[in-house]
């Protein structure tokens, strides 16, 4: 079996809405994969299969198998919550959590999983401001609020956290929507760097973004995977009718 | 309906450009080949009324792609069309540049006329006509079809530019009289074997467009 990511005749429902439909696609290890498709065509939930989020819904189940690594993450014997540290993921909407510093958003997780040794958790928090491309900005005002910094920063606090605890798989569900065209382009870079350690599958709405920065774009619509593929060639020369049609925007 | 009404709009439109300049590119290697034959200075004028016009179109037509791209962020069959749009165009541009170059050799061939009957050369400008007729065609119809022929052409007027070439210097080493108006059949024979090439580039940018592969002729 190839690639970091495997998914088998994955379904996914949220009671009797057929979200996700037999969705058999492979993401490749160390690179970046986009995720594009209307409004509603699955592209979150699909994501959220993978590290065990979708279920957390009410009413949502999953059928059909996600390998991570070639073990099945929904395995009997598979612990969500080690499924969750090895996949990290990072929201739509900046989310802080805003009670805390910038220095205890990012330690958050390791904590929760029962870090207390001061020096470590000091080495955690520069290192992964580091990888997020923040530690310059922040690192003379780590006690203030994971709020009070811009949105573009708090965008890259929860990268940050997510990475602290050592993840090697990141999911971004449209994480520059909120942002501004800087933010974005800091993101973007972040991702490009961060490819090199990290599998990365970002579900976006802009096909700029798609195009810029994925290796590989997945293509779905109404809960199918329609087409996968290298992100040059798919927006160069699409083997699918529709998606020819909704990249060059002859939808609707 | 399409929601990118302003964006459908600007494409077609722009495809329509394309096509006038396309139809104006045949007419012109048409004309140019005519007033050689006839050594007619009338067509000779219209053929630099049509280079010009094919380079304003050329100039107008880069610029609305260039500005599609900035604005629109064409992808796919879209992005392929408007590449293909932005070669073929200096390819047409250089046809009537090459047709120009025929109706100048006219204007100064009517004074010593021809030595002979031309034979080689209508029969080579027939062939350029149609290989660009054939490559405007494809590139109008969105069909590779016609590329085959083409190529095809392409070897031949390259074998009757290299007769036409040898021929006319054997009518030269004869008599040095012959020597100006060979030197102006060896010109026209040369437009017309670039025009050939011209219109080769044509057809391997429309199999591009048409199908995303892409192809040289060898």
């Amino acid at each position: 079996m190839e690639g970091k990511i495997v998914t088998e005749r994955l379904n996914a429902f949220f009671g009797d809405v057929h979200a996700v439909k037999n969705v058999n696609v492979s993401v490749p290890e160390n690179s970046i994969t986009a995720i594009i498709g209307p409004s509603g065509c699955g592209k979150s939930t699909l994501i959220r299969c993978v590290n065990r989020m979708h279920e957390v819904v009410r009413g949502a189940r999953v059928t059909g198998k996600v390998y991570l690594d070639g073990e099945d993450v929904y395995d009997a014997g598979t612990d969500p919550v080690l499924v969750r540290r090895k996949v990290g993921m990072v929201f739509q909407k900046p989310n802080p959590f805003p009670t805390m510093s910038i220095y205890d958003n990012v330690v958050a997780g390791l904590r929760l999983n029962g870090e207390r040794d001061w020096a470590r958790l000091d080495d955690s928090v520069e290192k992964s401001l580091k990888l997020a491309a923040l530690w310059d900005e922040v690192k003379d005002n780590l006690d203030a609020s994971g709020v009070s910094i811009s949105g573009g920063q708090q965008q890259r606090l929860c990268i940050a956290r997510a990475l602290a605890v050592e993840p090697e798989v990141l999911l971004l569900d449209e994480p520059c929507s909120a942002l501004d065209p800087i933010a974005t382009a800091k993101i973007e870079d972040l991702l490009f760097d961060l490819k090199d350690r990290y599998t990365i599958a970002i579900v976006t709405h802009n096909m700029q973004q798609a195009a810029r920065i994925a290796d590989y774009t997945a293509f779905m619509y109404m809960g199918e995977l329609i087409e996968f593929g290298e992100t040059k060639r798919l927006f160069e020369n699409p083997e699918q009718e529709l998606t020819e049609k909704y990249i060059t925007g002859r939808f609707g | 309906m399409s929601p990118r009404k302003v964006y459908m709009t600007e494409l077609a439109e722009l495809d329509e450009l394309v096509s006038i300049m396309a139809r104006k590119t045949s007419e012109a290697i048409e004309l140019a080949a005519k007033s050689f034959e006839k050594l007619d200075l009338e067509l000779a004028d219209h053929v630099e009324k049509l280079d010009k016009e094919l380079y304003e179109l050329n100039n107008d037509i880069e610029r609305k792609c260039l500005e599609i791209i900035a604005l629109q962020s064409p992808v796919a069959r879209d992005l392929r069309a408007i590449g293909t749009y932005l070669k073929v165009i200096t390819d047409f541009d250089r046809i009537g540049r090459y047709a120009k170059d025929i109706s100048e050799v006219t204007a100064r061939s009517i004074a010593t006329a021809h030595f002979k009957p031309l034979v080689s050369i209508p029969h080579m400008a027939k062939m350029a006509e149609d290989m660009v007729d054939l490559s405007v065609k494809a590139f109008l119809d969105r069909d590779i079809g016609p590329t085959k022929e083409v190529f095809e052409l392409e070897d031949r007027i390259d074998s009757l530019y290299d007769e036409i070439f040898r021929e006319v210097i054997t009518y030269m080493m004869e008599d040095s009289k012959k020597i100006t108006p060979g030197i102006n059949y060896m010109l026209v024979a040369r437009y017309l074997e670039r025009i050939g090439d011209h219109a080769c580039n044509i057809s391997e940018r429309v199999i591009y467009m048409v199908t995303g592969e892409r192809v040289v002729k060898k």
